[in-house]
């Protein structure tokens, strides 16, 4: 128990502090790879909380596919113009009022409504009851899902063609 | 740890998101910002999947993540296409659908 906890505040200060480098801090190249560690930061929550496909989804699609693809574009975006990209921040603390305002409204909520804890134990393995939604309960979103994905593919590389 | 615990570290990371969507003005920024802010709904919808013992939760983190990839694939496109239009990343720049 004592373990669960430490593993829960080493990753929560993980996540916490790079979430912060994130939008902080000048270099805009910097930042996706603060963006990076957080994302595996959560692919560990995950974990702590059974749901290891997830976890594996997360490493490869996101802290993998996210990161290389925004790393891609500051790349092709920079030799576009030459110059180095500019990553400044404006209006800081009317954004950190708005943002801490929001917290607070979300804490106020959080303080208020019973909330279980203990987790309840899965009738089965996780990812096998995750593969068979996927196909049963949950079969259309799925489908429209693979539709999507096209779409998205189609359009991003028609947008980023070379120009005529 | 208790389902509140989770919760919390969820809102802080969406807050922080929050924060740099509002603050950021280069457009890679925001959607730095964006990512954040999903990734913290993600922790919750997994975290109340495994406290209630229903893998729902679990298979919208799936959905989740996929849209959240087509998004940042998309956005980054519309990104690079501004830069050869208009030489500028900055949201303060694209301004001239005003009256």
């Amino acid at each position: 128990m004592t373990l669960e906890v430490l593993g829960f505040w080493v990753l929560a200060i993980v996540l916490v502090g790079s979430a912060l480098a994130v939008v902080t801090t000048k270099n805009l190249f910097h930042s996706v790879l603060w963006l990076a560690l957080a994302l595996t930061g959560t692919a560990g929550i995950f974990l702590m909380l059974n749901a290891e496909f997830l976890a594996g989804v997360q490493i490869l699609l996101y802290a993998g596919g996210v990161v290389t693809v925004v790393v891609f574009a500051i790349v092709v975006t920079e030799k576009l113009v030459g110059t180095r990209l500019a990553h400044t921040s404006r209006r800081v603390w009317l954004g950190g009022a708005v943002a801490a305002g929001f917290l607070g409204l979300l804490m106020s909520v959080l303080a208020e409504v019973p909330l279980p804890l203990a987790p309840v134990p899965m009738t089965e393995d996780p990812t096998r009851l995750i593969g068979t939604a996927f196909l049963t309960r949950f079969l259309l979103p799925f489908e429209l899902l693979a539709v999507l994905l096209l779409v998205s593919l189609l359009a991003a590389s028609y947008f980023a063609r070379p120009e005529e | 740890m208790g389902l509140s615990a989770y919760l919390t570290l969820a809102a802080v990371v969406f807050s922080i998101g929050l924060f740099g969507v509002m603050t950021r003005r280069n457009m890679v920024g925001i959607l730095l910002g964006i990512e954040l802010m999903l990734n913290a709904v993600n922790i919750n919808l997994v975290a109340f999947s495994r406290f209630h013992g229903e893998v729902a939760g679990m298979v919208l983190t799936v959905f989740a993540i996929s849209i959240t990839v087509a998004e940042v694939a998309l956005g980054l496109a519309i990104v690079i296409l501004l830069f050869r239009t208009r030489k500028t990343a900055m949201a303060d720049h694209v301004d001239w659908l005003k009256g």
